[in-house]
């Protein structure tokens, strides 16, 4: 079971980074969306994985770790804000230039 | 008075000058002279309480976890400086307030002027040196005020620039070896690091401390090979330079040699670094005057010369030296404040500093002449004056000082600058003052009033009184002197007297006085030799240094910050692996390890489909599209795995961000091409693929490390779980931690999310009154538009699903305490039911009937939290303690009352304002003028028999 996690949280992050390294912003923010997915399980994670035994109080004797859930739960909400904000300026940059590239155009790297 | 005040007097009284800058230069002045004397009054009013031994102190924890505390001390040599920092400001107010013109800006010059003094005043009475320290950075950015306050002149920018540079370096060293010391001695406080001269002088660190603390005390002070920006600094109006650069800022190193002599001085890396930097200082410092030909900066090196004297006394170790040290402080303050002055006044008179184009003053402004001339008189240790009995002591002082080379060497390079000193003091008064009347002066001079020379006349007499009765001030000198030398030597007996018999120091004397008329009568040549010598310039080599470190800077950060975000993105993670890698091959785990669980069914399918929607993502990412919808695959996945580990509030607001994260990037995919088109080369492909696929092995097999490790810290989530219930008064563990627990950190999570959503908002209003809002308008839209934009089904569902998502909103915000839900699930939830009805029935329609803003909203959400933490303290208890109970009223069954409620209520209207304001802005980028808002929530309605709303678009 933790290597199935273990595995899922490598490949979003493979797949984020390799997104977060993309020309456009629109694959970007995609990118760091999906790291964003692979931090957030991994927070997750850190409290063990546990089935079954939710943080509610009730007659059971073992309960999953609260904490990396709380913790979670408003890093999931405050991502949201982050990604928002993300998009609108990658918004306005394409609307004020006509150009959603994340480099700079000077650059002769050949990929502009 | 209280120390404290006496500190924070200037500070506070820096608000005056502004405050009454409009009432008048005289109420300028007048308030900040009231400011400084009743500082100095306070300082007196403590003086009979020295006189008995007594060391005064006052104490104030301000950070003792960092052994940083508002520590203050008077003793002796404290008061001594203080009162010179405050007699002098005193003298200086009232020359300045005549010195400046109409055109410069008094009140600021004054808050200036004060900050520096309290910052100055702070130095010398602080006791603890982490707050001397705070102090010390003040006097150089308040100096660098004062530089540079003439900021129409380029010099003076220049000037304020290189002194700041300069003493910022020091005073950056200088807290390195402050720490070093503290970390010894075991304490940061003064009195307690006085006491430690064996710990610290047999320390291995006393060597670096030594040297960091002394690159502190030289470029404040001036000493070679530093003592380049004080002439520069000179640009400064006069004032300033007398007050700053003569009497009491360039005197802070040496204050600070004094302060720190019991425990640095008497080795030989002390004696052989300050005794040399010191003599070096002094005489090249005077041989450079004697070659200036402006004025202040004539009196600039010897300054740098004075200076030089004093760091030398310093540096032998003896008490003999530092009794002449403290004397000569004395000394060098009067003749120099009073030398700057009547350099001003000439000045401001002749409108010329050039020494070449003055002379033959003493006709036409004899007060200034008289006052120049005894002064300058001093300067050059003339007998009578106060400056020839220093001069003598340092000279005898000499005598019994070896370094380096035989033992007549120190002597023989003190007469030498002894010599040029008072040949540099006789160019003074004898090209300004004396010869023929010129009829090429560029202003009238005259005689200032009253004002202007008042200062330097009291001055003045000051030095003829110390200097024909030296006995008044013997007990101050060697009081302070005692307090130098903090019980490591006994003071010398020694009786200050202008006549101490035929001896090698009058005789010194005699040399340097005759040499020094002769070196004047021959000033035309040696000038024209020096001109002749090619040096080295200073400002040059300064510039030089700092040009080539801010091209190396543009260099490093050209390079590495050259625009290309990809590029960024490929180091970091690189960076990140290889150190974690790093962490991973050295670093010792430690802990017991568990056995993996095993796999089921239900989380192999999971992960299938989670691995097979991000791989398609990474393959399809072009198709801008296909690469939302599979985001929104991922993210269900996500949330379903939260739901079977046991995390089912974590579930829910997955899945409700997801559904409104979709929405936001369809808005924006409205406005953004649909494709990515393919740029990068394979090679490239290739190597960020290398790159991704190592950050993700490294972030798979941390994250499997840590799943089968055990904690290395016990988790403090037992006392969550243990405490919920009893303190929280909620079985839902997770919403207890963030509403009570972890309250704290949500009201802050909130605030963060609310300032996110007007960050939108403001971006959108910029884009919409910018260039773009054109551009907006005319918009063609690259594919068909729907031919009905609001089609009746969706409305007719999004009406009747309404009532019943915000009572599921309701219902979720309600049981959060005790079940799976709260308020930031309801808050979504209900977010999602508004943006339906936007999304089914348009902006206008939908915003119509939205009573309240969002703005608003976010801000009820902040103030009711707040609020409620607010509450705790009318019952006794701390911010964002609650409290709760349990109610029953009759027909219904037991229920739960807590203040988290309201904590949580405040959650729940900020995420919806947040969320929802966000959206909004958005979708008004949208709006485009020439499409008509509907007045019906739909375009096609049944019921209704006119025609149809124009529908464009559709073709």
């Amino acid at each position: 079971m933790e290597l199935l996690v273990a595995s899922a949280i490598g490949i979003l992050t493979a797949a984020g980074l390799y997104l977060a390294m993309r020309l456009r912003t629109f694959p970007v923010i995609i990118g760091m969306s999906l790291l964003t997915y692979a931090v957030n399980i991994f927070l997750f994670a850190s409290g063990g994985l546990t089935v079954g035994a939710p943080p509610i109080l009730s007659d059971a004797t073992t309960y999953t770790d609260p904490l990396p859930q709380a913790l979670v739960l408003t890093a999931i909400v405050i991502s949201f804000g982050m990604t928002a904000v993300v998009v609108v300026i990658a918004l306005g940059a394409y609307l004020g230039a006509n150009d959603d590239h994340v480099n700079d155009l000077d650059e002769k790297e050949g990929q502009a | 008075m209280s120390l404290l005040l006496i500190v924070a007097l200037p500070f506070l009284g820096a608000l005056l000058p502004g405050i009454l800058n409009s009432a008048g230069r005289q109420a300028c002045a007048g308030g900040t002279l009231a400011v400084t004397l009743t500082a100095l009054i306070g300082l007196i009013s403590n003086i009979p309480d020295l006189m008995a031994g007594e060391v005064i102190t006052q104490r104030f924890e301000w950070l003792p976890a960092l052994g940083l505390n508002v520590t203050l001390m008077l003793d002796p040599l404290g008061a001594f400086f203080a009162a010179l920092i405050l007699g002098i400001g005193t003298l200086i107010i009232i020359y300045g307030r005549y010195y400046l013109s109409r055109n410069d800006n008094m009140g600021e010059f004054f808050t200036y002027l004060l900050l520096f003094q309290g910052a100055m005043v702070g130095i010398v009475l602080s006791d603890n040196i982490l707050l001397l320290l705070v102090f010390w950075e003040l006097t150089s950015l308040s100096s660098f005020l004062l530089i540079g306050y003439w900021k129409h002149l380029p010099e003076g920018r220049q000037g304020a620039r290189m002194a700041l540079t300069v003493t910022g370096m020091g005073g950056l060293a200088m807290i390195g070896g402050m720490m070093i010391l503290g970390q010894i001695a075991g304490s940061y406080d003064l009195s307690v690091i006085l006491q430690n001269r064996e710990a610290i002088q047999s320390s291995d660190l006393y060597v670096p401390a030594l040297i960091l603390i002394l690159l502190g005390c030289f470029t404040k002070s001036a000493q070679f090979p530093f003592h380049f920006w004080l002439p520069h600094a000179m640009a400064a109006p006069t004032p300033v330079s007398a007050y700053l650069h003569s009497a009491t800022m360039v005197k802070a190193g040496i204050f600070l040699m004094a302060r720190m002599w019991p425990v640095l001085s008497g080795t030989p890396e002390w004696f052989y670094i300050v005794t040399t930097a010191g003599l070096i200082t002094m005489v090249l410092g005077a041989v450079i005057a004697l070659f200036k030909h402006d004025l202040k900066a004539l009196l600039a090196f010897s300054t740098v010369s004075h200076l030089g004297l004093i760091t030398m006394l310093l540096g032998t170790g003896t008490a003999f030296g530092v009794l002449t040290a403290v004397f000569h402080i004395l000394n060098h303050a009067t003749f120099k404040a009073a030398l700057f002055m009547s350099a001003g006044i000439v000045d401001h008179e002749a409108h010329t500093r050039d020494i070449r184009r003055l002379g033959g003053l003493r006709h036409l402004m004899p007060i200034t002449a008289a006052i120049a001339t005894v002064a300058a008189l001093s300067m050059a240790g003339i007998p009578l004056f106060n400056g020839f009995i220093s001069k003598e002591m340092m000279l005898e002082e000499t005598l019994e000082t070896q370094l380096f080379g035989p033992h007549w060497l120190v002597p023989a390079i003190a007469t030498f600058g002894a010599l040029f000193s008072a040949a540099y003091s006789f160019r003074f008064i004898v090209h300004t003052f004396f010869g023929p009347k010129r009829d090429d002066y560029p202003g009238h001079p005259h005689d200032p009033n009253k004002g202007m020379w008042f200062s330097p006349a009291l001055l003045v007499t000051l030095v003829v009184i110390i200097g024909v009765a030296p006995f008044l001030v013997e007990p101050l000198v060697k009081t302070v002197a005692g307090a130098v030398l903090g019980g490591v030597y006994a003071v010398p007996d020694y009786h200050l007297a202008i006549w101490h018999g035929f001896k090698p120091p009058l005789y010194m004397s005699m040399i340097a006085v005759a040499g020094g008329l002769i070196l004047l009568a021959m000033h035309k040549g040696a000038q024209a030799a020096w001109d002749a010598t090619p040096r080295p310039e200073a400002k040059t080599i300064f510039e030089g240094i700092i040009a080539f470190f801010a091209g190396l800077a543009e260099k490093i950060t050209a390079t590495l910050h050259d625009g290309a975000f990809t590029r960024y993105a490929a180091i970091l993670s690189l960076t990140i692996t290889a150190l974690a890698g790093h962490a991973w091959m050295t670093g010792n785990s430690g802990g017991r390890v568990f056995e993996p669980q095993p796999m089921t069914e239900v989380a192999l399918l999971g992960w299938v489909a989670l691995v097979a929607a991000t791989l398609f993502l990474v393959f399809k990412h072009r198709d801008r599209l296909v690469a939302l919808i599979l985001m929104g695959i991922i993210g269900t996945v996500v949330s379903v795995g939260f739901a079977y580990f046991s995390a089912p509030d974590l579930a829910m607001t997955q899945i409700s961000v997801e559904v409104v994260t979709i929405i936001l990037m369809l808005l924006a995919l409205n406005f953004l091409p649909d494709v990515t088109p393919a740029e990068s080369s394979a090679g490239h492909k290739l190597g960020n693929a290398v790159v991704a696929v190592l950050g993700g092995l490294g972030a798979a097999a941390l994250t499997y490390h840590l799943l089968l490790g055990d904690f290395v810290q016990n988790s403090i989530s037992e006392y969550h779980l243990a405490n919920s219930y009893k303190g929280g008064g909620g079985t839902n563990v997770v919403n207890v931690i963030l509403v009570d627990f972890r309250g704290f950190d949500t009201f802050g999570e909130i605030i963060v999310l609310g300032i996110a959503a007007l960050v939108i908002y403001a971006l959108t209003e910029t884009l919409l009154n910018g260039p773009v809002r054109a551009r907006l308008l005319n918009r063609v839209p690259d594919k068909p538009l729907a031919g009905d934009r609001h089609p009746t089904m969706m409305v007719v569902l999004t009406r009747i699903m309404m009532p019943v998502v915000l009572l599921v909103g309701v219902y979720i915000f309600l049981r959060g305490h005790n079940e799976p839900g709260g308020g930031f699930i309801a808050g979504l939830v209900v977010a999602i039911a508004v943006v339906m009805q936007y999304m089914a029935s348009g902006f206008a329609w939908a915003s119509d009937r939205q009573r309240y803003p969002y703005h608003g909203i976010i801000g009820a959400g902040v103030l009711a939290a707040g609020l409620t933490g607010i509450g705790a303290w009318f019952t006794g208890h701390e911010f964002l303690t609650s409290s709760f109970g349990y109610f029953r009223i009759p027909p219904m069954e037991k229920f739960e009352l807590a203040s988290a409620m309201g904590f949580d209520l405040g959650v729940f209207l900020a995420v919806v304002g947040a969320v929802m304001l966000s959206l909004e802005s958005f979708s008004r980028l949208a709006r485009r003028a020439h499409v008509p808002d509907s007045d019906y929530p739909m375009d096609i309605d049944p019921s209704r028999e006119e025609e149809t709303p124009n529908q464009e678009g559709a073709a």
